[in-house]
């Protein structure tokens, strides 16, 4: 027994399974994270004071993690180009290198919160940094979670590339949707965290 | 045989990932065929199982609280010995006991037993079958879904379990309550609870895809059964909703684990002491959250019971449904609409007149397709030659009670009406109208209806009209009482029923009589219980489509076998087709070129 259109397009969608899945999932995603950015909305508009996100967080160090993570995006769109070309040395390569650039992401992460445990400010300290802790928390476990897929298809998931290069190439595709997502999330936790 | 291969069922000689290579060949183990299956049929049964288990659960919890209210402080005979000290000393129950149970009682009534059986079990199940598909899209996902599902139900027992025992703070865990409460059950009740929303997650993802991609050809979006129709408009409820309670719960995880202020506002004094924490937090944003979840949730609970209706009702009057598109229609409308009326929760919190308005509005505004629901279903019964069997008696119990449970709820939508009677026994008798007689009554019609799908034979008939005559006097002597309680203003948290105040002196007698129909009512669940089980080895056998019904899951043999279907089906006409003048037998199934 199969299911249909794993790989192949149904005739009156134009899609094939996991296309759908992904971006139902991502919608799923975005109530997610909407719904903690509408709870920060509400929390800061309550608060008698707020402090601005640059006077506590690192700029520099979120600056350079933005680039990171923008780069990753670029290596997860050039691995799906290499596989789309039918080359899987180089696939391997970007893909490697995205996985890389969430590893550095989630380095630098470590040491913004290792220093901020050594100032002593903590998720209970105050709203400010809860929200932050919160947040950005979240945004690694989705990260981290990111990294396992791709790791996954940069290594043993890859044996599918030789009997089924399509279905490999489309799992590729959907998994840089997501990592995709993630990065889009950082985007807006930069400058509502950090700068606003 | 092209090389297209599926998740779990690659053609031998194609196994495109290894860890689950071995599930490939036909003939499988009992853990690959019966625990870690990948079939829908099989998760289908294995979700409805659990979920009945946890229907009677729940159901045990809520018979022990029924004896604390008809007879406050007076010890539980036989069973009170049995609940430990710490719960009920000397066969008393302890007010925190009592919390415990309403707590628990109301998360696994709605979040392990009704939506779960509703959705996992009978979309899992049905929905596949109805619209010709040899499985779900995504089979894995489908089988991590029920066992995320598991793993949450597990915790939420072992919380019982643990010092201080389970959350109490309601099934809606409003803060500061839930978060100032020193026992860890609401610790784990928010574990439980994301547990259960990623397995919703995943599951309503996977029938959304499959829904959409894997229709029989010819199985155009007005030609779906309506049950199809509930499920996929359920599905986008449970996809949307749930992820902000999601982060509700993270965020009241925080506030227990982490010390955060989310919820907590500041200044905030417990026992006469200022509560150590930073504070600046908004304990209506975690009602917010939260009802943005429920209140959709409400229509995940009814949507799949009036599908399941729908059917039944289309099958046993031997006619189209009447107002087909208009049904559907009225179900996107519903669907969209619930997202847009949580709030009418809370009229009490003071959240402002404006606010109060807009939801008081779209509460009304979203009562009109539910009546339009009901209505044409109603209609559909005119002129039919009706057979009244199991299903069909369930399905026309679920009608009046429905009704009954939607127009007291109108009240209650109303911003000044809601307030005499907000937090009154009258909303426990609301909802549970909707949900007790109403969506279990059509979950019990689903399974005497698909019975013979699953198994090949038949469920009793004598046993099934005892079960539904004894549950629909029970249902109504436990509910109908408590729309007394609460016009006389008794509140619905009270522990004693009242018996502490002089105004709710001339209702306590109500108690003992609701109290007496859920006992009795537990007894005409015996009948049904050993009818499951007798008639899957014995029940009366019957053929691939017993009920003389038109749509595409009665053309797979029964049970269906991995795979489902013999030859792939095709569409060739609407689902209802009843009854078609000059046609030689009164259906025409959608599977037959005429």
């Amino acid at each position: 027994m199969e299911i249909p259109y794993t790989v192949e397009l149904r005739r009156d969608t134009g899609l094939n399974n996991g296309k759908i899945g992904i971006w139902l999932f991502l919608a799923s995603e975005v109530m997610l994270f909407g719904a903690l950015f509408a709870s920060y909305i509400l929390i800061r508009t309550g608060a008698p004071s707020w402090p601005r996100g640059d006077t506590i967080l690192d700029v520099p160090l979120a600056t350079f993690n933005t680039i990171v993570l923008i780069g990753s995006s670029v290596t997860m769109v050039m691995a799906w180009a290499s596989l789309m070309r039918r080359r899987f040395g180089t696939y391997r390569i970007y893909m490697g290198a995205t996985i890389l650039l969430g590893f550095v992401f989630l380095v630098v992460k470590y040491f913004e919160y290792t220093h901020k445990f050594h100032d002593g400010l903590f998720p209970s300290s105050n709203n400010f940094l809860a929200i932050y802790f919160t947040l950005t928390g979240l945004h690694m476990l989705h990260v981290f979670g990111g990294m396992v897929v791709n790791a996954y298809f940069w290594g043993p998931g890859a044996k599918l590339w030789k009997t089924n290069p399509a279905w490999f190439t489309n799992r590729v595709e959907h998994s840089g949707l997501f990592w995709h997502f993630v990065d889009l999330v950082w985007i807006f936790l930069f400058p509502t965290l950090y700068l606003l | 045989m092209d090389n297209v291969t599926t998740a779990g069922h690659a053609p031998v000689g194609a196994h495109a990932h290894g860890t689950h290579a071995h599930a490939d060949h036909h003939e499988q183990s009992f853990v690959t065929k019966w625990i870690f299956s990948q079939d829908h049929k099989v998760i289908g049964i294995q979700y409805t199982i659990t979920a009945l288990l946890f229907l009677l659960f729940g159901f045990g919890l809520m018979a022990l609280m029924r004896y604390q209210l008809a007879f406050p402080m007076q010890p539980i005979p036989v069973i009170g010995s049995l609940l430990g000290a710490a719960n009920a000393p000397g066969g008393i129950m302890l007010p925190e006991f009592y919390n415990q149970l309403g707590a628990m009682h109301g998360t696994i009534m709605v979040f392990l037993g009704v939506v779960p059986l509703a959705v996992g079990g009978f979309g899992n199940y049905v929905m596949p079958l109805m619209i010709g598909a040899p499985d779900m899209a995504f089979p894995k996902l489908n089988m991590a879904s029920y066992w995320v599902y598991f793993v949450g139900g597990v915790v939420m027992l072992a919380s019982f379990f643990i010092p201080g025992g389970a959350a109490q703070s309601g099934w809606t865990s409003y803060p500061p309550l839930s978060v100032i409460t020193a026992t860890e059950g609401q610790t784990w009740w928010l574990v439980g609870m994301v547990f259960l929303i990623t397995s919703s997650l995943l599951g309503s993802m996977n029938f959304i895809v499959t829904i959409v991609q894997l229709r029989a050809k010819g199985l155009g979006w007005f030609r779906l059964p309506f049950f199809v129709w509930a499920q996929f408009v359920t599905s986008f409820l449970l996809l949307l909703a749930f992820p902000p309670l999601e982060a509700a719960g993270v965020l009241q995880l925080m506030d227990k684990v982490a010390g955060t202020s989310f919820f907590l506002p500041s200044g905030l004094v417990v026992g006469n002491r200022a509560l150590e924490v930073s504070g600046g937090g908004n304990a209506l944003l975690w009602q917010h959250l939260f009802w943005f979840l429920a209140h959709p949730e409400v229509y995940v609970l009814i949507l799949p019971a009036m599908g399941i209706v729908a059917e039944i009702i289309a099958n046993n009057t031997r006619k189209p449904l009447w107002g087909y598109r208009v049904l559907i229609y009225a179900i996107i409308f519903l669907g969209f609409m619930s997202f847009i009326v949580w709030a009418h929760h809370m009229f009490m919190t003071g959240m402002g007149t404006a606010m109060a308005a807009f939801f008081q509005t779209t509460t009304m505004i979203i009562s009109i397709p539910s009546v339009v629901i009901l209505t044409a279903l109603v209609i559909s019964l005119w002129g039919g030659s009706i057979r009244f069997n199991t299903p069909m008696l369930f399905a026309l119990g679920f009608l009046p009670m429905f009704g009954i449970g939607g127009l007291t709820g109108l009240p209650l939508g109303l911003n000044v009406a809601d307030i005499p009677l907000h937090d009154t026994y009258y909303v426990i008798a609301h909802f549970h109208y909707v949900v007790a007689p109403g969506t279990i009554f059509a979950l019990f019609a689903g399974v005497y209806y698909w019975f013979p799908k699953a198994t090949g034979r038949k469920m009793n008939e004598t046993l099934g009209k005892i079960h539904f005559a004894g549950s629909f006097v029970c249902m109504n002597v436990i509910f109908m009482p408590m729309f007394l309680l609460g016009l006389a203003g008794v509140s619905r948290r009270l522990f004693d029923a009242g018996a502490a105040y002089d105004f709710a002196q001339p209702t306590l007698h109500w108690n003992v009589v609701s109290s007496w129909g859920a006992w009795i009512l537990a007894i005409f669940q015996i009948p049904f219980i050993f009818n499951f089980f007798w008639s899957i080895w014995k029940g009366e056998k019957v053929g691939d489509n017993p009920w003389e019904a038109t749509t595409i899951e009665w053309a797979a043999p029964s049970p269906p076998p991995h795979g489902n279907f013999t030859v792939a089906p095709e569409a060739y006409r609407g689902p209802y087709e009843y009854s078609v003048p000059g046609a030689a037998k009164d259906f025409s199934p959608q599977y037959e070129a005429s």
